[in-house]
């Protein structure tokens, strides 16, 4: 990806031509686009890495009943960082990443709207991340909560609860920043001609993702300032000795929590919406109803927050109102997949790289989304809660889901990257193994939840011993495989077939009409928008 | 003076180096506050030092975007992006604020009936459904705040200010320099004074009304959405003052200002944000 | 390490044989109907197998849980149905609509009544679902008049239980995990009911409607038998309710499912449904122990006595965090051997074990345990490991720091 830096350096620049630093200088400095999306996307895939090994930490401690290889506190600690790195760390920056360096070029812009903040706003993320990993080593370790924090267990946790409060408020502060500059490019930044209902369907995701980013970050940022405040300043948010609620964070924290679900579901779907129409040669379809239908997914996401409480004891009128109200979001995220098949429906596929990993995240989201569905009954997740279905469950919406779909996107927009195609076999290979090994990993998982095994448990009755051999079996697999990746991004960096402006021929939309690899500037004139490349 | 960039050409800005130096001003910040909380040594140290950084960064930062911006380098398109960010931001402060309104309400609507209900006099034996509450484990006795002594002054001050920065506007567009300086200047005393009297309230509070953050839901709601508040005004005023200092030096035209309004924004904002607060916190 | 629970797992193998069915299942995982056969076989097998516990987790054994098992068959062929019909279309694309077949593009790309008709029968089908769901879920939380009602308490890591009306008012114990250490550290056999066992079960009569009020003392916990279909979050300071009425007699196993800390995986529910004359046994058992144990607060206590029983109350209630060796896990649970409140003032030891230490996992045991068995602990932490300071305390000596 940082070969893009100068080599193709033609095209339209003229003016903005001073000297730039270079080496080290030119990463913390820059203000460019390109440079701070490559920044993200290496970011992201080192903290997946990290995060993926705590993964495994979890997955060979549960090979086998019994405590194998770490303490139930570490455990705890593994499960919490792994979430937290995992949501924050790799999948949300990913997602980022993109929008830094497709929608500028997606809608004819030179750079977004706030190039200097935009800087800043992946530069905190190291912080944060640092405040997150060094926490592992404080005395007492790392937060021991799960990544959802609830006291009065938190209460109870050492300081390294303080340094995941406090990088939470600076994650929280990156991505706030992060959206109002992507907000503003989106709304602000188009070239003359490019109406709302004319923008391709990533800027669209983006654009409600910011909002709903923008919305839901500070109600975290507050949750996070009460807990501290209860821990050291003697509030009773959540004591109920105090007159508190230790319910009261749940509800504040699944405000939030809901809507991060779908920040990380809705980009993904915009990835997956340029994608499927490229590689089926035919125009994405319903254009309109997918834009409604991000924007209906955006809406409700506020209003369903308190099924992940089911069995908090809130009155069964609440149960019911968020029961039918969960079950309302299918609605809108069945009208994304049906425009999806229909859009393959009579087209001409082909299955590169790009396109397997699409399908793999049509077929494994549904099969997300379904369960999710099942979970939304409320008497049904009175069983379901707290076990390994709900692990299963999120696993294929976020994994299969917003992880598939960014490798959709990796594959995708290589060669305008680094100008060089990427190696389709290897790409194929990771495809294959990723799919296979993810359901021998994760499939499994709902037959233990349904049998009972709950989940965030170190060690566990010997009935479920099977499936999680099965389960552990399919987690290393799956989590080596991710190693081609570094294999394929790496030699498309360093060479490989030279790309083409248009390597898809099906690919429509402004950012393939600029030289691959993107220039260091691009559009520092707006184009001109022509019909051809309109996505509406 | 020339013309502002014409509409056609983005502006981007160079390389900066302030992001990378506020980043490390919020990690030592952050590091510093773990540290204190912890009775760590040398937290106090840490923190100062964030703090410092930080400070010398906004003045680096801001001042490069006062440089660009009286250097014309803004066309209408970056004061359209300054317009919608500005919107945004206010927006993620509204909803942080609707953070800890929601906890309030949750508290006052559900969770102390909840805890006097009937159902739980097993544990909690004799608690009563009165607000103000410091819960069911409350042992001394405390008064509330009171919604009409300072907190009305308070609220008249406020107002007055939002009406007091409009005038200032009024000032900047019709051209007179002194107006928008007087204006701006009552508004900074207006504010300077809200604070200085919500100081006095919090220490009448907590030498004579023994309400303190410890004070059970009470407390602790009573003094997270008023600190939070007070914190908002005092940026608030910080920023007046930035304009007040660039108003002086002769900053800002009347057709190009959006630095002004942008801040005029926020102080608006912070006035209604206490218009909710009096009413939920004090006066209800 | 995996060597040392190898036999264990190939035990688990043979185990499996006899349900060389599942297995075979586990092979065609893709479609969402296995699901459903494989529970199915399960309950099939549960009437089989001996000490078949394992299996009625998804055998429902009171009405509200045959109701949720129902609704969750029934949303499992929903789905399936759904997806098959889904991936029916896209498998048809994949296979016909290849560019190397030759297959050109259409170019259509709307049709509002076919993007009506697909937001439209979806809502269909989601109201059809929501009438038994609401029903199953009207059913689930109906806990009026009950038969028993036990209020059950959460604590770090150990549930409580305290019967509060019938004949039964005013039993009360604790109930802990009673698989040996040795197992979880693989240094022995699992036995078979490994992590699902416990000390004192809680017991009901068949047949009756039984009420659950649980709350916490320190953290939430969750109270949870799958088999009843019951999981109630116990949440300190509150008290939260939920009921059952088992329809068969027999034992039934449930976990703590919310996240507590350290030991959330050890602690175990273990629910005993008797009959009615067994029950009564029971009670009028319980109710004599009880009276047989009632202390003697004047009783004066040799140095022994008072250290045998606080090692048992240390073992019970003390050891999770500090261990029995006294060492604790630093930094987050202190030692006590040879801590400085363990080694100082009696009087700082015995306020801290009865008010705890708020913020920290050390809870207040004031309201757990009785006068004797607080001076019983207290003496054993100040005799045991290297702390020998040979001291007796009086419970009257608790008793009176209570009230302070
Ligand atoms: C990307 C993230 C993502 C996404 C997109 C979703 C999507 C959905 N989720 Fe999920 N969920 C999580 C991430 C996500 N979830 C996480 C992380 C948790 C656990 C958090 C924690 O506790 O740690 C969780 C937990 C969770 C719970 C709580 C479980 C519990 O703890 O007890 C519930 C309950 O209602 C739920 C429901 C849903 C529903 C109904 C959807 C719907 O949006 C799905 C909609 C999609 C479809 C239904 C499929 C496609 C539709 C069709 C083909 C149309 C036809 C369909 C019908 C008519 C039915 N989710
Ligand atoms: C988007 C988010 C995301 C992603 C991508 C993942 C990815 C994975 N998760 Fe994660 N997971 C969560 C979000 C995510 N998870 C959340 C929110 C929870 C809930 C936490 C809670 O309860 O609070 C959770 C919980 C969770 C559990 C439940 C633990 C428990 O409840 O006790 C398990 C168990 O199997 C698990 C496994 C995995 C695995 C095997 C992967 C794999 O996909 C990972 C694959 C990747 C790798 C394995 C990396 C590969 C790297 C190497 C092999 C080399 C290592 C070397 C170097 C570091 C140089 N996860
Ligand atoms: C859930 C875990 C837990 C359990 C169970 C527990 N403790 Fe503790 N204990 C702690 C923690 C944590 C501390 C440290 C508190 C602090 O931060 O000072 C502590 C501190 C102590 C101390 C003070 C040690 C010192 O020198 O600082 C004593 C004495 C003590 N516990 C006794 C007991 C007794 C007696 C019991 C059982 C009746 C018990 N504890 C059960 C967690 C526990
Ligand atoms: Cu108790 Cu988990
Ligand atoms: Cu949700």
């Amino acid at each position: 990806m940082q070969a893009t830096s100068h080599a193709g350096y033609a095209g339209n620049h003229d003016h903005d031509s001073h000297g730039h630093p270079t080496g080290w200088k030119r990463w913390v400095t820059t203000t460019n686009h390109k440079d701070i999306g490559t920044m993200y996307l290496w970011f992201s895939f080192v903290m997946f890495l990290v995060g993926g090994a705590m993964s495994l930490i979890i997955r060979a401690e549960l090979f086998a009943p019994g405590l194998q290889y770490v303490s139930p506190e570490f455990y705890n600690q593994m499960l919490t960082l792994h979430a937290l790195i995992m949501v924050f760390g790799a999948i949300m920056p990913a997602f980022v990443g993109f929008a830094n360096w497709m929608i500028p070029m997606m809608i004819g812009a030179s750079d977004m709207a706030f190039a200097r903040l935009n800087n800043w706003s992946f530069w905190l993320l190291p912080p944060a991340a640092i405040l997150l990993t060094a926490s592992l080593f404080m005395p007492g370790g790392a937060a021991g909560t799960g990544w959802t924090l609830y006291p009065p267990l938190s209460v109870q946790m050492g300081m390294g609860m303080d340094m995941a409060i406090f990088a939470v408020h600076i994650l929280g502060m990156s991505s706030i920043m992060g959206s109002i500059n992507i907000v503003t490019t989106i709304l602000n930044l188009r070239t003359p001609g490019m109406t709302l209902m004319k923008m391709p369907l990533f800027c669209w995701t983006w654009l409600v993702t910011g909002f709903l980013l923008i919305a839901s970050m500070p109600i975290l940022a507050g949750a996070v300032t009460m807990l501290l405040t209860d821990r050291h300043f003697g509030t009773s948010f959540f004591a109920a000795a105090g007159g508190g609620d230790p319910v009261l964070f749940q509800h504040i924290f699944w405000f939030f929590g809901h809507p991060e679900v779908y920040i990380i579901a809705l980009p993904a779907f915009g990835v997956v919406s340029h994608v499927i129409p490229a590689f089926s040669r035919k125009p994405l379809f319903g254009y309109a109803s997918m834009v409604y239908a991000i924007a209906a997914i955006g809406l409700i996401s506020f209003f369903v927050w308190a099924h992940h409480m089911y069995v908090t004891g809130i009155p069964l009128t609440g149960q019911l109102y968020f029961m039918y109200a969960t079950m309302l979001i299918a609605v809108p995220t069945g009208v994304k997949v049906f425009n999806w098949v229909t859009t393959m429906w009579r087209g001409s596929l082909t299955f590169e790289t790009p396109m397997l990993f699409a399908l793999g995240f049509l077929v494994l989201f549904t099969i997300g989304g379904l369960t999710g569905l099942v979970l939304a009954m409320t008497a049904v997740d009175i069983q379901l809660q707290d076990t390994y279905y709900v692990v299963a469950h999120f696993h294929y919406v976020m994994v299969a889901g917003a992880l598939f779909s960014a490798y959709a996107g990796l594959y995708f927009w290589l060669p305008k990257w680094t100008g060089h195609m990427y190696n389709e076999k290897l790409g194929k290979l990771h495809f294959w193994l990723s799919m296979i090994f993810f359901n021998i990993a994760f499939f499994p998982q709902h037959f233990l939840g349904l049998a009972g095994m709950p989940r965030r448990i170190p060690d566990y009755a010997q009935q479920f011993a099977d499936f999680n051999v099965i389960s552990g079996i399919g987690a290393f697999g799956f989590g080596f495989s991710q190693l081609l990746v570094l294999v394929i991004v790496f030699q498309a960096v360093k060479g490989g077939a030279k790309a083409s402006s248009r390597p898809w021929d099906g690919a429509h939309g402004l950012e393939w009409t600029v030289p691959s690899p993107a220039p260091y500037h691009t559009f520092e004139d707006p184009p001109v928008f022509n019909q051809a490349e309109a996505h509406g | 003076m020339s013309h502002p960039a014409s509409a056609s050409r983005y502006f981007v800005p160079e390389p900066s180096h302030w992001p990378l130096v506020g980043s490390m001003a919020l990690l030592l910040l952050a590091s510093g506050a773990v540290m204190m909380m912890n009775s760590l040594a040398n937290g106090g140290y840490v923190l100062l030092g964030g703090f410092a950084i930080l400070t010398i960064m906004l003045f680096g930062w801001f001042g490069r975007v006062v440089g660009e911006s009286e250097g014309m380098r803004y066309n209408l398109q970056v004061d359209r992006s300054f317009r919608l960010a500005m919107g945004w931001f206010i927006f993620s402060e509204v909803m942080f604020f609707v953070a800890f309104f929601g906890a309030l309400f949750y508290i006052r609507v559900l969770a102390i009936p909840d805890l006097a209900s009937p159902e739980q006099a097993v544990l909690w034996e004799g608690f009563r459904d009165i607000w103000p509450s410091a819960g069911p484990a409350a042992k001394d006795p405390f008064s509330p705040m009171h919604a009409w002594g300072i907190p009305a002054i308070n609220t008249l001050l406020l107002l007055s200010s939002g009406v007091t920065v409009t005038w200032a506007h009024w000032g900047l567009i019709a051209n007179k320099r002194q107006q928008l300086i007087i204006g701006l200047a009552l508004t900074i005393l207006l504010g300077v004074l809200f604070l200085s009297l919500q100081v006095y309230e919090y220490l009448e509070a907590y030498s004579h009304l023994n309400l303190k953050m410890t004070t059970g839901v009470y407390g602790s709601t009573f003094f997270m959405l008023t600190g939070f508040h007070g914190f908002h005004v005092t940026l608030g005023v910080t920023m007046l003052t930035v304009i007040l200092m660039r108003s002086i030096k002769g900053h800002f035209t009347a057709e190009r200002h959006f630095a002004f309004e942008g801040v005029a924004w926020y102080w608006h904002f912070v006035d209604v944000v206490w218009l909710g607060l009096f009413i939920v916190i004090y006066w209800l | 390490m995996l060597c040392g629970t190898a036999p264990t797992l190939s035990g688990e193998r043979e185990k499996m044989a006899r349900h060389s069915n599942n297995d075979h299942d586990s092979k065609r995982l893709r479609t969402r109907f296995t699901g459903r056969l494989f529970a199915g076989l399960l309950g099939l097998l549960s009437s089989a197998a001996n000490a078949a516990w394992e299996l009625n987790l998804q055998e429902p054994v009171t009405a509200t849980a045959r109701r949720v098992y129902e609704l969750h068959s029934l949303l499992l062929w929903v789905i399936a149905v759904i997806f098959v019909g889904v991936f029916a279309v896209v498998a048809y694309s994949l296979v016909f609509h290849r560019k190397s077949k030759g297959h050109k593009p259409a170019t259509f790309h709307d049709n509002t009544a076919v993007e009506l008709a697909w937001t439209i029968v979806p809502t269909l089908i989601l109201i059809a679902i929501a009438f038994p769901a609401t029903s199953a879920l009207v059913d689930m939380r109906d806990t009026s008049q009950p038969d028993v009602t036990v209020k059950v308490t959460g604590y770090q890591w150990k549930w409580g239980y305290e019967y509060l009306t019938g004949d039964a008012a005013g039993i009360k114990y604790m109930s802990v995990l009673s698989t040996p250490r040795d197992q979880i550290e693989n240094k022995a056999p699992k036995g078979e009911h490994y992590l699902l066992e416990v000390d004192h079960p809680l017991v009901v009569p068949v047949g009756k409607k039984v009420r659950i009020l649980t709350t916490a003392n320190d953290v939430i916990h969750n109270w949870s038998v799958p088999a009843f279909a019951v999981k109630t979050d116990a949440v300190p300071g509150f008290l939260r309710d939920t009921w059952f009425r088992a329809e068969k007699e027999g034992t039934y196993r449930g976990q703590c499912s919310e996240l507590c800390g350290k030991d959330h995986g050890f602690m175990p529910v273990v629910v005993e449904v008797v009959s009615e004359e067994k029950y009564a046994a029971w009670v009028a058992d319980q109710k004599q122990q009880m009276a047989a144990v009632a202390e003697d607060p004047n009783k004066a206590w040799t140095l022994e006595e008072q250290v045998a029983l606080g090692e048992k109350v240390y073992t019970a209630n003390c050891a999770a965090c500090h261990q029995a060796n006294g060492e604790g896990l630093p930094p987050a649970f202190p030692a006590l051997n040879g801590s400085k409140i363990a080694t100082g003032p009696q009087q700082a030891h015995l306020e801290l074990v009865i008010n705890g230490k708020p913020g920290t996992a050390m809870a207040a045991f004031g309201g757990q345990l009785s006068d004797t068995d607080i001076a019983a602990v207290v003496a054993y932490e100040r005799n045991a490991w290297t702390n020998k300071l040979g001291e007796v305390i009086q419970p009257a000596d608790v008793k009176a720091l209570r009230g302070k």
